[in-house]
């Protein structure tokens, strides 16, 4: 059981993150965008930590599955086909389809480790965007490069996500609204992620991870097992797609590129593979450091130069590859790693 | 690979297989366990062929195995390797896993307990939570040993366990594969420390280049001269 004081410590991060939109829409309404945005990619993080930091299969074609997501949603509550199914439809219906999607790239992968499964997993990214692009003739499933748009908001009753309400006195802006949403799925993720680690099936996973001859001689099907982590992976995936198109109300192939892959998985290695907490610390620091860049890298150069001399975007990859090289040098298991992992770390230290 | 007929009898018994180096004992352990492909032939177990099996399907059936060079979950606790072991014979899926079912906590708990239960047996219960590959390496022997026990095997395949032990650690090695087969386990022994098998052993049999050329009581397969020509040449030198 937690201790009074834990209890006390988690009520008021409850009660922080309860706040928090608001604070931040003082600032104005991006940041709340720009935070809905963070929390979508830690799920996708604790997505990709599933397969990559658990099961130790390294997915370089994850941003497919967030591709799936998002246009299940978009194709099922568009204009593009006249659908407009509840989103609490469609988002299931999202997950099941990029689980379908992940087990299609596991089944053939499943013989392949390290590089090579990198290079496939790479491949199926790619192979999904590009399908994407061009599924527009001879029968129009995607619109093509054009992308679709005019997707529907959320709507839960009366409340629409895409306006603001106002309730006692508190404008809920639609931005606010999907913090919430945001919130109560990474919530649900956290707690099944957690669940999954220390059960039989985690278990599994990082057996196979450490070694995987093993794994089969102790009477793993180590088949099923993998796909198994495919499978889930793929699901977070979806329904942070589902989320992704939703929020923009607009999706289109450019979204989903190899560099979103890479981002994840960077998010993932920086915070501490296999550790949930850790992976959420990387994917909030990679997701709100070049926005903070953004928005100041600019007007200080205005202050002090009076002209811009570096661009904020270029500044960004500089502080991205930094960032990594001194991780991987000095915190080669990542910035929090797995319990495990760090045991082990200040041992060798001593 | 050639031709191989080994058979155990009887539940408890220690059959034991002494070969030259590279005769292909490793080789035939991981045939029959299903590691590696078999061109012809039949793997019987329990009065039964097990058919062309997968590794997990051969653990299922009943025979665990340890491996020549000790491959444990290095980054796993202790306590965490043999509940790896209790894999195949629980069901928790993932769904149980998510929802934190009254039949998978109990399941959990009844692992959990397992595993205690197993690191005690082979005297390591005090690293539990220390990682497996900090134990020293008679330790990660017993563990790898607790590990496949927790698979309730029928049928204990060690592979060369006492490679690289001092006589201390062959020693408590000996003593707890004698307490398994008084625990009504069968053990099959491959191994060139000659005097562990022979002194452990109900039967033995000898490989050579793949193929048998003795099979009898320790006995008389010492007093063998096809088995004495293997180990010490024709002596026309």
């Amino acid at each position: 059981m937690k201790t009074p004081r834990e209890r006390i410590g988690l009520a008021l991060i409850a009660l922080a993150l309860i706040a928090l939109p608001f604070v931040l829409a003082a600032a104005g309404t991006a940041w709340v965008r720009i935070t809905n945005f963070a929390v979508l990619f830690v799920l996708l993080s604790l997505g990709l930590n599933i397969v990559v930091g658990f099961a130790g299969l390294l997915d370089l074609g994850y941003v497919a599955f967030y591709a799936v997501g998002a246009y299940v949603y978009a194709l099922l509550a568009s204009p593009h086909f006249g659908l407009h199914l509840p989103f609490w439809v469609i988002l299931p219906i999202g997950a099941a389809v990029a689980c379908i999607a992940g087990v299609i790239l596991g089944a053939p992968t499943l013989r392949l480790r390290g590089d090579y499964l990198a290079i496939v997993t790479l491949g199926f990214g790619e192979i999904v965007r590009i399908f994407m692009n061009n599924l527009s003739a001879p029968v129009n499933l995607t619109n093509g490069p054009k992308g679709i748009n005019r997707i529907d908001s959320f709507q839960i009753g009366p409340v629409n996500f895409s306006s603001t309400d106002t309730l006692a006195g508190l404008a809920f802006s639609g931005p606010i609204k999907y913090y919430y949403f945001l919130l109560l799925v990474l919530l649900a993720v956290i707690v099944i992620n957690r669940r999954l680690q220390d059960s039989r099936i985690g278990r599994a996973w990082v057996a196979i991870r450490e070694d995987e001859v093993a794994a089969k001689a102790s009477g793993i099907n180590t088949r099923n097992i993998k796909l198994l982590a495919f499978a889930m992976g793929a699901s977070f995936g979806g329904i942070a797609g589902g989320m992704f198109a939703a929020m923009q109300t607009f999706v289109s192939p450019e979204s989903f590129v190899l560099n979103e892959s890479i981002m994840v998985l960077a998010m993932v290695v920086l915070g501490g593979m296999g550790n949930i907490w850790g992976v959420i610390a990387g994917a909030m620091l990679l997701s709100f450091v070049p926005e903070l860049l953004r928005y100041t890298v600019e007007p200080a150069q205005m202050a002090l130069f009076g002209k811009l001399l570096v661009d904020p975007e270029v500044l960004r990859m500089l502080v991205f590859g930094l960032a990594l090289v001194l991780t991987m040098r000095f915190r080669p298991a990542g910035l929090w790693p797995e319990t495990r992992h760090r045991r082990e770390m200040s041992e060798n230290r001593r | 690979m050639n031709t191989v007929l080994l058979e155990a009898r009887n539940i408890g018994k220690r059959f034991g297989g002494v070969q030259a180096h590279g005769a292909g004992k490793t080789t035939l352990f991981n045939v029959f366990t299903g590691l590696y492909p078999r061109d012809s032939g039949e793997v019987w177990f329990g009065g039964a062929p097990l058919g062309l099996e997968s590794p997990h399907a051969v653990a299922a059936a009943g025979i665990a195995r340890t491996f020549q060079n000790i491959r444990l979950f290095g980054n796993m606790t202790a306590l965490e390797n043999v509940m790896v072991g209790r894999h195949v014979r629980t069901r928790a899926g993932v769904f149980g896993a998510i929802l934190r079912s009254r039949a998978e906590r109990a399941e959990e708990a009844a692992i959990r307990r397992r595993g205690d239960e197993l690191l005690h047996y082979v005297g390591i219960a005090d690293r539990a939570n220390d990682l497996a590959r900090h134990l020293s390496y008679g330790d990660q022997r017993r563990l790898e040993i607790a590990r496949a026990l927790a698979t309730d095997p029928k049928l204990l395949a060690l592979d060369e366990p006492a490679a690289g032990m001092n006589a201390t650690e062959t020693a408590a090695l000996r003593s707890l594969i004698e307490g398994l087969r008084k625990d009504g386990l069968t053990v099959l022994l491959i191994e060139h420390d000659v005097k562990l098998v022979m002194g452990l052993c109900d039967r033995v049999a000898v490989l050579d280049y793949g193929e048998k050329i003795a099979e009898d009581v320790p006995e008389a397969v010492r007093a063998n001269p096809k088995v004495i020509e293997a180990y010490l040449g024709t002596g026309t030198a």
